[in-house]
């Protein structure tokens, strides 16, 4: 009979790819000694070692990788699994990205040497060149721009490539030279992190932890997948799985599309158009008023302007409650019956009424939304909205509740670097970039977001860009950003860090190869339910000419006359153990660092099983109050009125100071004859934004689909696998159609995070099927954020 | 002999394919060859009335799948030279690359879809159950990489006990090879043979 004989040593023998390995054996390395906590070691080649690291993306899991190493070069990448570990024992296990690092690691798309721009900006044509010669030429430009247009005229991008405690040290060089334009907020959750603390204090934007909702007996989920958002083992995608399987609640989900955290059938999910959770949850509360099924003792104690009994005194007397709002009162003087809301959201009449019903019975009641309700043109306001139901029926600050945000986390906090001081006060909204490239000077605190300062004084002159895509590909409208970026005459230098050559690298005057965080030592803490640190040792030495951030930084810091304060005579690992250091005075549960070091992996359960937002508030409002005017949770607030007063806003920007219904900007939101479709993006497994996004090896088995209902794709002559274009006036993206019930009619939807790949100097049509093609640069009225899922759309066969 | 079994808990899997890339890399398989492969069955429909309303009645489930090592395996049975056998100590399907002439008639018989033919290699490559690591004592990569712990392995008599022998579509009825693989089934699953029940990423599973 056969021998087993497909191991990986006799594939890796014939490829000879990896450098040769000795012959197979079942040597089984120490275990606890080097890697603590029991994980297994085993079938370790005698030459082979293996080394802790771990992922650096911008995903809360920063899952654990263990690397096996043979010569110095990655043999396979495992990750974290102890034998015999239940279902209930906490395993941080990486995904399906973290197993192709290898792919990634030695790709071709990997940046080797530093690189000099020799054709347009956005071409991607480079020369090589010596370490010294583009860190001369860096320094000496950003010297030259410094001198003539001030330190506001550095940006550095928004970025999150890489995380761990000393990643993120270009905003300490730049205040070591003086300071740089800060942006504020992200690409993730702009409009949710700018209205929650207004209206729910700085506690408010963070909820219970997913776990809290064990307890709960009916769980709403408004657009959110959280096994697609964060994929480890012991982030959302596990937590949500434990959790479908311990809770005895009922679970709808509330999206457009029957995404994967639905999939099973465990749950019921109820279509909705993309958008329109607000005028849901509206015509829900209006019927918990009619109903009488309001908490009203609870709104009155810990919540302002339900109705008149709590308004304040600004707003007294003129209809302007919510329940005003509501019953049609007040403001757009329209009540907002299930009979209103239907055409709107798409839900029946009849099952909202129900609906309604079930929240205001059910106790407790779980509400959570994801990041995608925010992610629009109404993102402020549909988000806050969703808000209202565990308000309305008192489900917050008790056990089996949350506040109807996105779920919190329980977490290791590692101290990071310092930053220092930045003596320019100046800050703008992250994704206001391209115009404070293009026209800073006329953009105000009013019309723009600027923060700190009443206005800008300088244009943007300058982009350092470590370690992000949102140049082009995870930008709005990247044919303008290309338009903005392709001209030398206003942003006069752009440096990228990369370890890959995304879109956005092409734009670099000078792009400069990083090493990824688990080819150098680092630190980083997380976690979801539970908490977890990782510490990582270099799996290989650096290869090419790589260099660490820290290192290529000091060189320059050196060319600049300010290395000292830039180091403080500390290397980057002296830098990683005082920082450790640092945090374990505060949390002496911490191992020491060298244990730290030499378990690799650490976890810590919640010593309070689960963390419930607005617990203390709930228990004593009155020595817990929140960080809001009122102190209360605001249904009405003065500050959002205030701010709609003062700000120069259009017809469409609406901040209202109750959380009302508002279909968002014509030209992104509201379908016509020429642009029938709405288009929103979602999360994929086979990328974390763009990031694995160049990876062939997951493109095969996770194709770039445009989801299309049947309904849609017919009259079109669309069929499952043809290729389509999706355009607007903005531009046009192809890809492959996948014709599926599991998306609503009038809807496409698009991953978000797919490659660009367009002749920018021909036709400019995208065959990469990135959504930002299609998605405007317009920000949301109130935060200034990217509203990428607020898109209309035409689809034809291409 | 030793029976060594797959278990799969649909209602735990989520479809992510972790299972599938943890095995590619540690075979180090390269695009185009895949050993665990994950299929998305969708049913119903989701349409919207003159109203504006939508009605529902879509359901969704993936199904992780590798070989099974069955007892009967339709993959040995034509083998014309017999490479494709069950390792006498373990159980396992496995194939012996030596014998092999790559002629795919395995490939053409598995109703799983398991061995297939690596023309470069000139033979049939397929999961062999990590047999080394199991003979080392540990599971294959892809049970150790599940995020969503929705798959083990072991042996036959006791993970019977968990599950029914695989009976969900889009997998065949299980008496046509008596599969070493035990499912507990997603609420959403649907019988083996089952008309409605097809493939909805047959782009993801080549």
């Amino acid at each position: 009979m056969p021998q087993a004989n497909l191991s990986r040593r006799s594939f890796l023998r014939t490829s000879g790819a990896l450098g040769a390995l000795a012959g197979a054996g079942g040597a089984v390395a120490a275990t606890d000694a080097l890697f603590g906590s029991g994980v297994p070691c085993a079938h370790a080649a005698p030459d082979e070692k293996t080394v802790w690291g771990h992922c650096a993306i911008n995903c809360p899991g920063r899952c654990p990788l263990r690397f096996h190493v043979v010569d110095d070069e990655v043999t396979w990448v495992e990750s974290y699994a102890t034998p015999d570990a239940g279902f209930e024992d906490p395993q941080p296990r990486a995904c399906l990205r973290g197993r192709t690092y290898r792919r990634w690691m030695n790709g071709p798309d990997r940046v080797n040497y530093p690189m000099r721009r020799v054709g347009r900006r956005g071409e991607g044509r480079f020369e090589r060149v010596s370490w010294d010669e583009a860190l001369d030429a860096i320094a000496s430009e950003l010297r030259r721009i410094i001198d003539a247009y001030g330190n506001e005229s550095v940006f550095l991008t928004y970025a999150t490539g890489v995380s761990s405690t000393t990643a993120r040290t270009l905003p300490r060089l730049m205040n070591c030279l003086g300071g740089y334009l800060a942006g504020y907020g992200d690409y993730s959750a702009m409009q949710m992190q700018r209205i929650l603390p207004v209206v729910q204090g700085m506690t408010g934007f963070y909820g219970s932890t997913l776990n809290a909702a064990e307890e709960a007996e009916l769980i709403l989920a408004f657009g959110t997948s959280p096994v697609e958002t964060r994929q480890g083992g012991a982030v959302s995608h596990y937590d949500w799985v434990r959790l479908r399987e311990k809770a005895g609640a009922r679970i709808i989900y509330i999206d457009p599309r029957l995404s994967d955290s639905a999939m099973g059938g465990a749950g019921e999910w109820l279509p909705i158009n993309p958008g329109t959770d607000a005028a849901l949850v509206s015509a829900i509360a209006h019927e918990l008023v009619v109903g009488d099924l309001i908490d009203k003792e609870f709104l009155d104690a810990y919540c302002v302007g339900f109705d008149e009994d709590t308004m304040p005194p600004s707003a007294r007397g003129q209809n302007r409650s919510y329940r005003d709002y509501l019953m049609g009162t007040g403001y757009d003087k329209v009540e907002k019956t299930p009979e209103w809301a239907a055409p709107i959201t798409g839900v029946p009449a009849a099952r909202i009424r129900e609906l309604a019903r079930e929240v205001g019975t059910a106790k407790p009641l779980f509400v959570v939304q994801g990041w995608g309700p925010q992610r629009r043109s109404n993102g402020e306001m549909n988000c806050w909205s969703i808000t209202m139901l565990p308000l309305l029926t008192g489900q917050v600050g008790l056990p089996g509740t949350n506040h109807g945000g996105r779920e919190g986390s329980f977490s290791i906090g590692l101290k990071s670097i310092p930053a220092g001081q930045n003596p320019v006060k100046a800050s703008i909204p992250v994704f206001l970039y391209t115009d404070a490239i293009d026209h800073g000077t006329e953009m105000t605190a009013l019309n723009a977001g600027v923060q700190g300062a009443p206005a800008l004084t300088q244009n943007i002159k300058c982009i350092l860009n470590y370690a992000g895509n949102c140049l082009t590909n995870q930008h709005g409208n990247i044919n303008r950003a290309h338009d903005i970026l392709a001209d030398e005459s206003k942003c006069e230098l752009i440096v990228v860090w990369e370890t890959a050559m995304t879109d956005s690298a092409k734009y670099a005057d000078y792009l400069l190869p990083d090493l990824f965080r688990f080819e150098q030592r680092s630190l980083i803490g997380t976690g979801g339910d539970v908490a977890y640190l990782v510490a990582g040792e270099a799996c290989t030495t650096p290869k090419f000419e790589r260099k660490s951030l820290y290192e290529c930084l000091t060189l320059l810091a050196r060319r600049l006359g300010v290395e000292e304060a830039f180091t403080e005579g500390k290397t980057e690992s002296e830098w990683i153990e005082q920082l450790y250091e640092e945090t374990r005075a505060k949390d002496a549960g911490l191992p020491t660092y060298a244990e730290a070091l030499a378990r690799g992996v650490y976890l810590r359960e919640n010593p309070r099983g689960r963390t419930i937002v607005h617990e203390a508030f709930r228990a004593d409002p009155a020595a817990n109050p929140l960080s809001t005017p009122s102190g209360k949770i605001e249904i009405y607030s003065e500050t959002l009125a205030q701010i709609a007063a003062a700000w120069d806003l259009g017809p469409e920007d609406v901040i209202a100071p109750v959380p009302v219904y508002t279909p968002g900007f014509t030209e992104t939101d509201v379908p016509t004859e020429r642009l029938p479709l709405r288009c929103s993006g979602f999360h994929y497994r086979g990328r974390l934004h763009s990031s694995w996004g160049g990876i062939e090896l997951l493109r095969q088995a996770n194709p770039q689909e445009l989801w299309i209902n049947p309904a849609d794709a017919e009259p079109r002559g669309i069929a499952a696998g043809d290729r389509v274009r999706v355009a607007n006036d903005f531009g046009a993206t192809e890809l492959i159609a996948k014709v599926t019930p599991r998306v609503v009619p009038g809807t496409v939807c698009m991953a978000q995070g797919a490659w660009h790949d367009a002749d920018m100097g021909g036709d400019r049509v995208d065959r990469g099927g990135c959504i930002n093609t299609i998605t405007t640069h317009r920000p949301s009225p109130l935060a200034k954020g990217n509203p990428q899922h607020s898109n209309i759309c035409e689809v034809t066969k291409a | 002999m030793r029976r060594y079994a797959f278990y799969f808990d649909g209602s735990r899997c989520t479809g992510c394919k972790t299972c599938e890339f943890a095995c590619k890399d540690y075979h180090d398989l390269d695009v185009g060859t895949a050993f665990r492969r994950v299929y998305e069955v969708t049913t119903g429909e989701t349409v919207r009335a003159d109203d504006g309303t939508f009605a529902t009645t879509c359901a969704s489930y993936p199904v992780s799948l590798a070989c099974n090592h069955c007892d009967d395996p339709a993959c040995a049975r034509v083998c014309p030279t017999r490479a494709m056998g069950k390792d006498p100590a373990s159980g396992l399907v496995v194939v012996d690359e030596g014998r092999c002439v790559g002629c795919g008639y395995c490939a053409m018989a598995c109703p799983y879809g398991a061995p297939r033919v690596d023309r470069d290699r000139g033979c049939s490559v397929k999961c062999d159950g990590c047999a080394e690591r199991v003979a080392a004592g540990s599971r294959p990569v892809c049970v150790d990489a599940c995020p969503a712990r929705a798959l083990d392995f072991g042996t036959a008599g006791a993970l019977r006990a968990r599950g029914s022998q695989a009976s969900v579509a889009p997998l065949p009825p299980p008496g046509l090879t008596r599969p070493n693989l035990y499912v507990r089934p997603a609420a959403a699953a649907r019988p083996s043979g089952d008309a409605e029940a097809r493939v909805a990423n047959p782009l993801e599973v080549i």
